[in-house]
């Protein structure tokens, strides 16, 4: 029998391997890969809470790819929109599938992003050293919203056409220079095809270049300071003698095959469903109005944003009555922009000093309730045409959402909370 | 309070001059805008896109009846033809009257203009009209003409009320009005309320607004009509979305093949979570 021969000093030249070396030396390909998933250290109790971060990024993918598909086939111009969505869906090959992924990916995505953020809130993600990675998030998340807003107006339907002229007259209401400020955001002095064009340029390319980069972003960011867990514990306080967290797992392939797949294939059935059985979700997900072509001249009856937006549309409703002699519309507008803007300051007004739901006090989770409870109404009262008794709750809701910002370092302070264990459980 | 019933008189007057001021101007064309909101009671439609007898009637009545004055201009008679398992030339000798190709869409041959001058507004494209207002309303407004002599074209609509379009099925159905008649009254529990002291009698009421279609003044009795619209309600909603019926049965190759990786992306998930030691 031969001796065995030592394996040579170097890493192989040879073979797929030898490629591998050709790149790492060259690149860092095994250092990012061991940094960013094999050496990875993630904590050992992610919950399901924890599957909507991913599942962000895989309703980015498929909104990156069903989106360059439609754009091969869409014609951007107030003529043509409209009938280009319904040549996509009759007459290009598996165009009704292209434009169902996407319209049913653009609701999907607020679902898990809404799901994502709301376990940053419970969980005290946003506290420090996490502080970057939430600001870093929620301009993802104002992002996201533009990108949603620009691209509802492209199949140049009526609600698009109605919808988008609701919210850009906005602009109209700032004092002094609204009017004229609005002419040059439409770019005409109406909705018109030059708007659609505009939006176009932001939908495609603008908007998606700034979430890609501020999504790598949020990822470099987040496994510079680490995951933080449902204990809210900081797992790189215990660590072994290789400098490895106790509660720490590899990242790959724990979390990535040992977590993640599944669930991710468990989303795409729930989607699938939607895309292949009730793209419209009863008119949720597309509005009825919206398979007419846009017509300046003809008001839908009663204009409601896509699912998505209602909660802020009805806190821009809840606003009425003028201030200062500026209109209520103003207001509203100023109402909206600040719910949407303010999760941003979470990390100082939170005072508490655990992090996490789970040992805080009673107040922190009755406030927690309650913003989730204003959050579901105002999300229907945005669907509904406005009444007194619904502005009237439109208004209570408004005030509930508010408060649980506004009150937090005040209700955090006061309140007893649980000792925190010093690892993690279960 | 007295100010806001101050303020909603003054709107109330601001709207009405507004109305009659944009009647005045509009003169012809104002009654078919203001469309007033209809409580009629409608009666169920269900769509059935694999009945392919009733979505070639369906077209068939179409072309004879409706595309002279609203177009289908978003779907192709080829596409059409192949879904509904009809032979191109079948097609283009007994469907097609514009001389047009088996490739092309679907459009009319009226003029927008000429037809805005004679309807008020021009008759709008259809293709997707079942997804705007629904196959339920399509269906009920279709058999819910009656004569109205205050009507500029003589008819008016139980659905769509001061609709702008003739009944240009009457020829089929016969001739409605709208009447007052003796209706058995309806109980609390929704059953026809009896007499008491004549058994099987009906208690009778006057309700107004029936239709009431004068006996054999159209060339199809009230079962034909009513299959007819079925089919031609039909037809419509297999035009909204052509795609549906492949749609749902890729769908459910889909659904299955998920949920096969489902269960194999579970145990190998299993497998990796047995490692981790709590």
């Amino acid at each position: 029998m031969a001796e065995i021969q030592e394996k040579p000093a170097g890493r192989p030249d040879k073979g797929l391997l030898g490629v591998l070396n050709w790149f790492d030396e060259r690149f860092p390909l095994m250092e990012t890969w061991n940094y960013h998933m094999a050496r990875y250290w993630a904590p050992k109790n992610f919950n399901f809470w924890y599957y909507f971060g991913v599942l962000s990024m895989v309703v980015l993918v498929i909104q990156l790819l069903t989106g360059v598909w439609l754009t091969m086939n869409y014609v951007p111009s107030g003529e043509g929109a409209f009938a280009s969505v319904e040549y996509i869906m009759r007459d290009v090959e598996y165009g009704w599938l292209l434009r169902y992924l996407h319209s049913t990916g653009a609701s999907a995505f607020f679902i898990v992003v809404y799901l994502h953020m709301f376990r940053g809130m419970m969980y005290g993600s946003y506290r420090k050293p996490r502080e970057l990675l939430w600001l870093i998030g929620m301009a993802i998340f104002v992002a996201l919203m533009a990108e949603g807003f620009f691209g509802y107006l492209l199949p140049w339907g009526n609600m698009s056409y109605w919808g988008a002229q609701v919210i850009v007259s906005l602009v109209g209401a700032i004092p002094v220079i609204g009017p004229d400020l609005m002419e040059w955001v439409r770019g005409d002095f109406l909705m018109s095809g030059i708007t659609l064009n505009r939006f176009f340029a932001l939908h495609v390319i603008a908007l998606p270049l700034v979430l890609v980069m501020l999504v790598f972003v949020h990822v470099v960011a987040l496994h510079h300071v680490g995951s933080n867990n449902p204990d809210g514990v900081e797992i790189k306080k215990n660590k072994d003698a290789n400098g490895i967290p106790l509660d720490g797992i590899p990242f790959h392939p724990y979390y990535t095959i040992g977590h993640d797949l599944p669930a991710i294939v468990l989303f795409l059935i729930f989607f699938c469903l939607v895309v292949f059985f009730a793209p419209e979700m009863g008119g949720y997900f597309l509005e009825k109005p919206n398979f007419e072509m846009a017509d300046p001249l003809k008001t839908p009856d009663h204009i409601a944003p896509v699912w998505y937006y209602t909660p802020f549309y009805a806190m821009l409703r809840a606003a009425t009555f003028p201030l200062f002699g500026i209109p209520a519309k103003f207001w509203g507008f100023v109402v909206m922009a600040g719910a949407i803007v303010l999760p941003a300051a979470l990390p100082w007004l939170d005072r508490s000093p655990v992090k996490s739901i789970r040992y805080k006090g009673a107040l922190s989770k009755i406030m927690l309730g309650l913003f989730v409870i204003s959050f579901f109404v105002l999300g229907y009262l945005g669907t509904i045409a406005p009444s007194p008794v619904a502005t009237l709750i439109a208004q209570i809701g408004t005030a509930i959402y508010f408060a649980y910002f506004v009150l937090m370092p005040w209700y955090t302070r006061v309140e007893k909370t649980k000792p925190v264990p010093d690892r993690v459980t279960g | 309070m007295r100010m806001l019933a101050k303020k909603t008189t003054a709107f109330n007057s601001a709207a009405r001059q507004f109305l009659l001021v944009a009647c005045l101007v509009l003169g012809f064309t104002a009654p078919l805008g203001i469309a007033a909101e209809s409580n009629w009671h409608m009666e169920p439609f269900s769509g059935d896109l694999e009945n392919l007898p009733s979505l070639q009637n369906g077209w068939r009545v179409y072309m004879n009846y409706c595309i002279g004055c609203h177009s289908l201009k978003h779907q192709r008679y080829e596409r059409t033809a192949d879904d509904l398992g009809i032979p191109h030339e079948i097609a283009l000798e007994n469907l097609v009257f514009t001389g047009q190709k088996i490739g092309e869409q679907m459009t009319s041959a009226m003029d927008p203009s000429r037809a805005k001058q004679w309807f008020g507004a021009p008759p709008p494209d259809l293709t997707m009209v079942s997804r705007v207002r629904g196959t339920e309303w399509l269906y009920n407004y279709l058999k819910t003409f009656y004569l109205d002599e205050t009507r500029p074209l003589g008819v008016n609509n139980k659905v769509f009320v001061n609709v702008g379009m003739p009944n240009v099925m009457q020829e089929l159905q016969g001739i409605q009005t709208s009447e007052c008649i003796q209706m058995p009254k309806i109980a609390e529990n929704g059953g026809e309320m009896r007499d008491p002291l004549i058994p099987g009698k009906a208690i009778t009421e006057e309700r107004c607004g029936q239709l009431v279609l004068q006996e054999g003044s159209g060339q199809m009795n009230p079962e034909e009509f009513d299959q007819t619209v079925y089919d031609l309600t039909n037809f419509l909603y297999y035009v909204g979305d052509p795609s549906r019926l492949e749609r749902q049965r890729i769908g459910v190759f889909v659904i299955l093949f998920l949920i096969i990786l489902y269960v194999f992306t579970f145990l190998l998930a299993r497998e990796f979570q047995k490692d981790v030691k709590h």
